[in-house]
């Protein structure tokens, strides 16, 4: 659906010249949820505003439905845009226009009779569930609704993609699941393919299938969401991962437990989660299992959990019993001291 | 009191009212052109800056030396100094006709400032939000970047109407009349101080009245 192919971009400053983007391909297939995480200045906001050409990639190609959209010409590109929707952190409503005038002026400007305009406002409005807020100002409004009335905007031009840059970085927690759980719905019922762009684990962690993480302007780890949570390779992969279970264990306990046994780290996914694999462990052998840490999170599709354990016993038992985890699909990892010191340990 | 009221507007009551019609006609029509030329140069100015939509240093930096140019000029030197120019557009320099060229030379520019500050106020986020719907730039300049900030463009319209005012009171040096000259003529020259108090009084409530009509107008407009 979109394919980014070796997309560079660089900006000259006043201190000469930063390499937003260097070589970045990504492609999405249509109908998913594509995330990009990543701290600020990784460049992914570069990124994302390259995809419909707010920004001009230096070299490399965005083909979208197999046309280049970077060798469009002006009108031909104007067209494109129409159908790729976009929505933002900071919302970009007219402050002087009603909800109603801030999705219809946009529409009427594309070319679409009143009528159409009038019907498409208030399906999407609906949709977005702010049927009765037709005349409120964006002043009016609290951030989620304003949020809305974007996704509204953006969905009124029957879009097949929606970028989303940032959208709920600027709301507070109960109000993001709200926007998140629209933008499923989106995704769910109109098909729409979103890619957005976020610095939120949370964010990939509840509606994204795949996943690209960037750090100074690459891409280092891409791929479905799931195999990043459970296996991720890159520091900075497991840094955001480790946002989500932060397992603080400190370093004098750890050497002490490792006295006298293996303190390991145990990921269950899906059916293995529910499983009591740790309860026949220690039927099965002779180890003591202690529960140091734990925590349990819901992605897209699947529940993902973490203990953290210290088993207690002989090594040969405590290697038997790890094969038998191993045996029932769960991750096993050993857990050593942590170097940045932050004694979070995945 | 009365009788004396009377007695003064049978004396100069035709004289006021002509006086202040004229003024009205080398204000509005003045402003009108202003506007006219004031408001695209405000955009090109905001357009044409380094880094936005036309960016265009040269383009930018030349208008930007003009305007400035024009600007510095006081109103009364700007008057005679552009004569020929006058007779050549309207042909007289003398008279309403003869002041509205040079008053639509120096407000024009001042509005296109006025303008400029006005419309840097509009939010980029808000002109990429249409750019990124694949808006024309020309329906972008009319409905995001002027609509988001007419309540700042009605402000500047009155601040730059009220200095119009002002600079209409020297119109009577080419013959163009109006209230300022009124109170010039004969309250200076004729030492006739009613008249020029009486002109002045005038003035102060039409630039009261406009400064508030331009304030109310600019919040009711304002919807944040």
């Amino acid at each position: 659906m979109i394919e980014l192919k070796g997309i560079s971009k660089s900006f000259t400053g006043k201190k000469g010249s930063i390499h937003a983007l260097k070589n970045v391909s990504l492609s999405v297939k249509k109908g998913e949820i594509y995330g990009v995480i990543g701290y600020s200045g990784a460049g992914k906001s570069t990124l994302i505003r390259c995809v419909n050409l707010l920004e001009k990639p230096d070299t490399g190609a965005v083909v979208m439905n197999g046309v280049d959209l970077t060798k469009l010409s002006p009108g031909k590109l104007r067209e494109a845009r129409s159908k790729i929707g976009m929505i933002f952190q900071g919302f970009n409503l007219l402050k002087t226009a009603t909800v109603y005038e801030n999705i219809a002026l946009p529409l009427k400007l594309t070319g679409l009779s009143k009528q159409e305009t009038a019907e498409r406002v208030t399906k999407y409005l609906k949709i977005v569930g702010l049927e009765e807020k037709h005349h409120a100002y964006p002043s009016e409004l609290s951030g989620g609704q304003k949020q809305r009335v974007a996704i509204a905007r953006a969905l009124a031009h029957e879009p097949e993609v929606l970028l989303s840059d940032e959208a709920t970085s600027a709301l507070d927690p109960d109000t993001t699941e709200a926007i998140l759980d629209l933008l499923l719905k989106i995704n769910r019922e109109l098909g729409i393919t979103i890619l957005l762009i976020t610095h939120e684990m949370n964010v990939i962690q509840r509606i994204c299938d795949r996943v690209a993480v960037m750090e100074n302007g690459e891409v280092i780890e891409e791929g479905i969401t799931k195999d990043i949570f459970t296996a991720p390779k890159h520091t900075t992969t497991k840094k955001f991962v480790n946002t989500l279970f932060s397992h603080q264990i400190p370093d004098q306990m750890l050497t002490e437990l490792n006295k006298t046994g293996h303190v390991v780290s145990l990921s269950f996914f899906g059916k293995a989660s529910g499983e009591p694999a740790l309860a026949l462990v220690s039927k099965k052998f002779d180890v003591y299992p202690n529960i140091l840490s734990g925590s349990i999170a819901q992605l897209k599709e699947e529940s993902f959990g973490q203990l953290v354990i210290h088993l207690k016993g002989e090594f040969a038992e405590i290697e038997k019993a790890l094969a038998f985890l191993r045996q029932q699909q769960v991750q096993v990892e050993g857990v050593v001291l942590d170097e940045s010191k932050n004694k979070r340990i995945s | 009191m009365r009788a004396k009221i009377n007695e003064f507007l049978e004396l100069w009551g035709t004289d006021l009212w002509e006086s202040t019609i004229q003024t009205f006609q080398m204000v509005g029509i003045s402003l009108a052109f202003s506007i006219l030329i004031g408001l695209p140069l405000g955009v090109l100015l905001v357009l044409t800056r380094p880094g936005k939509a036309l960016g265009n240093k040269f383009f930018y930096q030349v208008l930007n030396a003009f305007i400035n140019i024009i600007r510095s000029v006081p109103f009364i030197i700007l008057l005679f100094f552009i004569l020929p120019f006058t007779k050549m557009i309207v042909g007289t320099s003398i008279g309403v006709k003869g002041v509205i060229v040079p008053l639509v030379v120096y407000t024009a520019p001042y509005i296109a400032r006025l303008m400029e500050s006005a419309l840097l106020e509009v939010d980029r986020g808000v002109l990429e939000a249409y750019e990124a719907m694949g808006i024309k730039t020309r329906h972008i300049i009319w409905h995001v970047l002027i609509r988001e900030s007419r309540s700042s463009i009605i402000l500047g319209l009155t601040i730059a109407t009220i200095g119009l005012i002002g600079a209409s009171a020297m119109a009577g040096l080419v013959g163009g009349g109006g209230l300022g000259d009124l109170a010039y003529r004969y309250g200076h020259l004729r030492y006739e101080v009613d008249v020029m108090y009486i002109t002045v009084i005038l003035l102060i409530i039409l630039v009261q009245g406009l400064q508030s009509a331009g304030n109310r107008l600019a919040a009711r407009l304002k919807k944040d």
